[in-house]
């Protein structure tokens, strides 16, 4: 049990397989990385073909060159720590045991991109981890591993300050999470223009989820071979994921990408279960007869959440959940997303009460693939999704229920 | 409030303000140093804010009313947030919901008349792995069970009675 997890007081240890982070030689990533050039740093992760971790998957080595290749004196590295999807909580306890890797990694990024300013944004609800966090950067610093020329490379400076965030989900979209750094509302902006281009302050910035930076310490310690020697073709490397739900281990595991459902559940005790919803709340629910699917980019992509769904669980509940959390989460600055989501959780209500006809149903999923395609941001593009799928795969179960009418509610 | 209340008010936020900075990308910084302190941003801080700042003091409060954890209507000084997201859900957080509201005798969304404690409902909380959890103010409890939640708030009242003869003696040095 760490420092902070006892200061907390009710706080329980996570649960953990063996991670890599645990193996990787303190700030080796940083001390090889200071020897390259820029371009072979960034050839180092692009080789490594990993993509970010945050859920977008876009691949971090084109994401570093594009802001390298802008052309501004002033450049940033934001490291997106808002961890607020629903099941997800692997950078909680990647700030927790291994900051050191996520520091060095956004060092690296620094360096790559030649930006001197790190901003760590931290969710409100991590506060606790922030004298942690703060504690080690000052801890770096004394060891020339930040301030001006790190490591003894003329011209190498980079520094690392955090921010905190003040409970909105939606500002762990990247550009309301810049809108947020610079004082305003966090309701995300149109893209593109894109960070990398136009991004903190409207200077180029690479925002990468902390799971990505760590990895990118670690693939400039061992090799962009070893990394993607693992994993699959278009998915390298390892991954971890947050197991929450009706399963007898959960906790945070690292597995290599391409990982199938049924092997997952295998290793935290999970096998029976009914469903599985991949990607938190904005991703998808997997019944049982496609656990043979793998968790992958070009498969089902996700950032690492998975909930586990035991036989009892009443899909429509599920749905129901999430559907409240997007109606409270929506920023409200688009029609689709505002108004959809609350659309579709009447929808739900309805169903629940036994009294959606298949008509209004279709009508329904029309509405969802509309919020899919209009919304602004990737919160309404992906509010439907667990709606969706349920009403795909569950038609059976959620359809003509008489629970509340047998409960004596109606 | 008293116009002593008031002055202690501005010198805090011009304090901040030589830590953060005078331009907008220290509004949120500031605001969050007022939130802690003083469990809630009146409208007095929002002017006081939005003159340092040189914006105007409706920028200041959408920007206050758009972020959960700020907040303009006064809180206690405890406000215990409990998930009600899926993993939580699937674990029994409306039994501890249940026992929360009989303990203090607010419902949620309300603040308890001495002013103490502040019941709300929050969004993930990054702990679903050991749900059901809740949030006390920046502390984290976490396979919380309905007889877990009287300890709970006798563990906020300790602290607060700690902390209410800290400031006495802080007095009487
Ligand atoms: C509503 C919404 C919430 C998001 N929340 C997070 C988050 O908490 N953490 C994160 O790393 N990325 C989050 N993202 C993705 C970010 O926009 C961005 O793609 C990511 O930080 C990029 O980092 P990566 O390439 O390293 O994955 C979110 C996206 C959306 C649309
Ligand atoms: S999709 Fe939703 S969260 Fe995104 S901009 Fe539109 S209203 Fe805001
Ligand atoms: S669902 Fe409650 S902490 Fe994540």
């Amino acid at each position: 049990m760490s420092a902070t997890q006892n200061k907390t007081g009710g706080m329980h240890p996570t649960t953990t397989g063996p991670l890599s982070f645990g193996s990787v030689k303190p700030n080796q990533g940083l001390q090889n990385a200071a020897k390259k050039s820029r371009a072979d740093i960034i050839g180092e992760l692009s080789a490594s073909g990993m993509k970010g971790r945050g859920g977008a998957g876009f691949p971090t080595g084109v994401k570093w060159n594009l802001a390298a290749a802008a052309q501004d004196s002033t450049k940033y590295i934001i490291c997106n720590a808002d961890e607020g999807e629903p099941g997800t909580f692997k950078d909680r306890v990647i700030l927790s045991e291994y900051s050191d890797l996520v520091f060095e990694g956004m060092t690296i990024a620094g360096l790559a991109i030649g930006a001197r300013q790190g901003i760590v944004y931290l969710r409100g609800e991590y506060s606790y981890l922030r004298p942690l966090l703060e504690a080690v950067l000052e801890r770096r610093r004394t060891q020339e591993l930040l301030g001006d020329n790190i490591l003894g490379r003329e011209g190498f400076s980079f520094d690392i300050a955090i921010r905190m965030g003040s409970g909105a989900y939606v500002c762990g979209e990247e550009t309301a999470l810049i809108e947020s750094l610079e004082g305003q509302r966090g309701e995300p902006r149109n893209r593109p223009p894109f960070p990398v281009d136009t991004g903190y302050m409207g200077h180029p910035t690479v925002v990468n989820n902390v799971e990505t930076l760590a990895w990118a310490a670690c693939i400039l310690a061992k090799g962009a071979a070893w990394f993607k020697g693992i994993g699959t073709d278009k998915s390298t490397g390892l991954k971890l994921f947050s197991i929450s739900g009706d399963c007898e281990r959960p906790g945070v595991y690292e597995f290599p990408m391409g990982i199938s459902i049924a092997e997952l559940l295998r290793e935290v005790g999970g096998e029976d279960a009914k469903a599985v919803q991949v990607g938190g709340a904005s991703g998808h629910c997997v019944p049982a007869k496609c656990f043979a699917r793998t968790l992958a980019y070009e498969d089902i992509p996700t950032g690492g959440s998975i909930i586990v769904l035991g036989p009892g669980r009443d899909m429509l509940g599920i749905a129901r959940n999430f559907l409240e959390f997007f109606v409270e989460e929506s920023c409200g600055q688009c029609t689709p997303c505002r108004a959809g989501t609350v659309k579709l959780l009447e929808g739900v209500e309805l169903l629940q009460e036994g009294k959606c006809s298949m008509k209004y149903l279709r009508e329904l999923c029309a509405l969802g693939e509309t919020m899919q395609l209009a919304s602004k941001c990737g919160l309404g593009q992906s509010s439907p999704n667990a709606f969706l799928s349920i009403v795909k795969e569950f038609q059976d179960e959620i359809m003509g229920r008489t629970d509340l009418a047998a409960a004596g509610k109606e | 409030m008293l116009v002593t209340e008031q002055d202690a008010l501005r010198q805090e936020i011009k304090a901040w303000g030589d830590m953060y900075g005078r331009d907008r990308t220290a509004l949120i910084p500031i605001l969050q140093e007022i939130q802690r302190k003083h469990a809630r941003i009146s409208e007095y801080a929002m002017q006081i804010v939005a003159d340092m700042l040189d914006i105007h003091p409706v920028e200041v409060y959408g920007v206050v009313s758009f972020y959960s954890f700020l907040d303009h209507k006064p809180k206690g000084r405890f406000v215990i947030r409990l998930c009600r997201t899926i993993s939580c859900d699937m674990h029994d957080k409306d039994r501890v919901a249940r026992q929360l509201q009989n303990d203090l005798g607010i419902r949620f969304g309300e603040t308890t008349p001495d002013g103490r404690f502040t019941l709300e409902w929050a969004n993930c909380i990054g702990m679903c792995d050991q749900g059901p959890a809740l949030l006390v103010n920046d502390h984290v409890f976490t396979r919380v069970t309905p007889d877990k939640v009287h300890d709970i708030l006798e563990g906020c009242r300790r602290a607060m009675g700690v902390h209410a003869q800290e400031q006495m003696q802080e007095h009487l040095v």
